[in-house]
């Protein structure tokens, strides 16, 4: 008795967390498995049919697909590509730049250097929207805008990702190594590249992925900066389909409701992907800002 | 004293090479970076400025207008409303959503079987969803011509409430947001209540405290930087709020207005009706409510010390 009281007076407690897990879990699925199913519908059934969250008439998913990979030219896979290189590139190159920056921040001591990072951390608290519109003035009178550079440059500035990769590279790469590594005759470069790199590993796959994931998702500056659809990103190309489908509802030819969900759930796939392979890196890394 | 000794001392001396190449190469390893941040941020932001300080209208030409586009701004009932909307949004919606992900948090750290990393990974999962799609993804959910709202609540016998109604679309966006972005505070909470040394559980735990008392007075005040940190996140995202109700524009039968937020109200402005002046200003004035709304935010939570 004494031995199994405590066990059921434990139990309603986990049931509760379980429930209570259970239904977060079905809330945040939800819509991604209603647009899974609704990527298996034709427009008719789209629109009539039985439940909009259980599969009903045929399976449609490959001809969606196939409508959509063909639908004005392939204009969804120039889509896809152009945030593909929009994200790569951009996100990489801010990577880059807040890694180089973290680390120097972190592990040298130069005139400055307080007051730059100050100003650094106050720049975090500047909404990126509201540098969206002088900017697209700036580019307009450089010839920029409408250019895969109108995307990619201002997607260089992470201010944010140099607060995390200063914070992890004080942490996790000892002075004593450095110091080693230099009498041992290795070069600033050469000790950042073999030494420090490697330790500063978790954060900067974090740095990438939030980069990556911030330009792939970004919408206000490819939405004003590009005015010719041929160099859309995904969010604004979806964009356009969806205030298209809502002006004649899905009239002409083929329903662009449709193209519109498979092309939904088919974008969401890469970064889905990512994430899950992923995982071990950034799942500690998310953490660095706020262990300071 | 020792430390200001040290410091006096310092100046006096003359830099040895070896210091002044240290702090050359310390500058190259933020050049890169910092060109970026004076091209893109620093430019952008002056520059908005300068514009704001013009007007341009299409018989005058561009003329100096000093602070009368502020006059206009802080006068102008779209922008107002628009401002008093995403401040409204946020007072409501940020603790809903701290309030949902330290709950899912602290309930994940407890557990440690195969389907807790299953909710953690599916509950964080929106995140990388981008807002646009997530936004059009609940904009199906609400339709009533394609929408499960219609049938679900049909079975009770109930209209559905129509969540993009100008009465709803609140609510409805507080869905949306909070969808997107609890995972995400979620998971860094977590990492946060990890990095927690549990021998403090171990101590708690013999003097008597339950594991409500463990979680209300060990574990929240010990993440308290990373819900400062979520909180500041929120309010920067929520008061230039854009993407969401732009993209639910055309499925809302007209309930997002082109003043909704300030931040659609600066996008029409300047591609729109082309004034660029105007939207500057409202664009700067805009990031410096965020600026100093969250300054003064940092300000007041470190003054109260350890107590959330």
């Amino acid at each position: 008795m004494a031995i199994t009281a405590p066990h059921t007076a434990r139990k309603p407690r986990h049931v509760i967390t379980y429930v209570f897990l259970g239904i977060l879990v079905v809330y945040f699925l939800i819509p991604l498995w209603f647009l899974f199913v609704a990527s298996t519908k034709d427009a008719p059934s789209l629109f009539g049919g039985d439940s909009a969250l259980w599969f009903s008439g045929d399976f449609n998913l490959f001809t969606n697909l196939s409508n959509l990979v063909t639908y004005n030219d392939g204009i969804y896979l120039r889509w896809i590509g152009n945030s593909a290189l929009y994200a790569f590139v951009g996100g990489l190159g801010a990577t880059v730049l807040a890694v180089l920056a973290g680390y120097g921040f972190a592990k040298y001591k130069f005139r400055g250097r307080d007051l730059s990072f100050a100003i650094l951390l106050g720049s975090v608290m500047v909404p990126l929207t509201a540098l969206v519109i002088p900017t697209f003035v700036l580019f307009s009178e450089l010839g920029l805008t409408d250019t895969i550079w109108a995307v990619i440059l201002p997607s260089l500035l992470s201010p944010f990702g140099v607060y995390l990769m200063r914070v992890y590279a004080a942490e996790a790469v000892p002075d004593e190594l450095l110091d080693a590594a230099r009498v041992d005759g290795a070069g600033a470069l050469r000790t950042f590249v073999q030494v420090a790199l490697p330790l500063m590993r978790p954060a900067v796959v974090t740095v990438l992925l939030l980069s990556v994931v911030g330009t792939w998702n970004n919408y206000f500056l490819p939405l004003a900066m590009l005015s010719n659809s041929q160099l859309y990103p995904i969010t604004v190309g979806i964009g356009l389909w969806q205030g298209l489908a809502a002006q004649n509802n899905g009239g002409s030819g083929v329903s662009l409701w449709t193209l519109i969900i498979i092309g939904s759930l088919i974008s969401i796939i890469p970064l889905i992907v990512a994430f899950l392979s992923l995982q071990k890196y950034w799942q500690g890394g998310l953490a660095i800002g706020s262990l300071k | 004293m020792a430390d200001t000794a040290t410091r006096l001392v310092i100046p006096k001396r003359k830099q040895t090479a070896r210091e002044r190449r240290h702090s050359r190469t310390g500058w190259l390893f933020i050049a890169p970076f910092g060109v970026v941040f004076v091209v893109f941020l620093v430019t952008p932001l002056a520059y908005a400025f300068y514009l704001s300080l013009f007007s341009k209208g299409l018989a005058t030409g561009t003329a100096f207008a000093g602070i009368n586009n502020y006059v206009r701004a802080f006068t102008d009932a779209s922008f107002l409303k628009g401002v008093w909307f995403v401040v409204r949004f946020s007072l409501v919606l940020i603790p809903v959503q701290m309030l949902v992900s330290l709950a899912a948090a602290l309930v994940l750290d407890n557990l440690t079987n195969r389907f807790a990393r299953f909710a953690r990974l599916m509950i964080f999962l929106p995140y990388a969803v981008p807002a646009v799609i997530g936004a059009l993804m609940w904009g199906f959910l609400y339709s009533p011509s394609f929408g499960p709202l219609e049938q679900i609540f049909g079975a009770f016998g109930a209209d559905a409430p129509f969540l993009l109604s100008p009465d709803n679309i609140f609510y409805g966006l507080m869905n949306v947001v909070t969808w997107q972005w609890a995972g995400y505070y979620m998971i860094i909470i977590y990492a946060a209540l990890r990095g927690i040394d549990p021998t403090i559980y171990e101590a708690a735990k013999i003097d008597g405290a339950n594991s409500w008392q463990v979680a209300l007075r060990i574990k929240i005040p010990m993440v308290r930087s990373a819900l400062v940190l979520i909180l500041v996140f929120a309010l920067i995202g929520t008061l230039q709020f854009f993407t969401e109700p732009q993209v639910l524009g055309p499925v809302a039968n007209g309930t997002i207005t082109p003043d909704f937020t300030p931040n659609i109200y600066a996008f029409n402005l300047a591609f729109k009706y082309a004034q660029f002046n105007y939207a500057s200003a409202i664009s700067f004035s805009l990031g410096a409510i965020v600026f100093v709304g969250v300054y003064i935010f940092l300000f007041a939570t470190r003054k109260r010390g350890s107590v959330l």
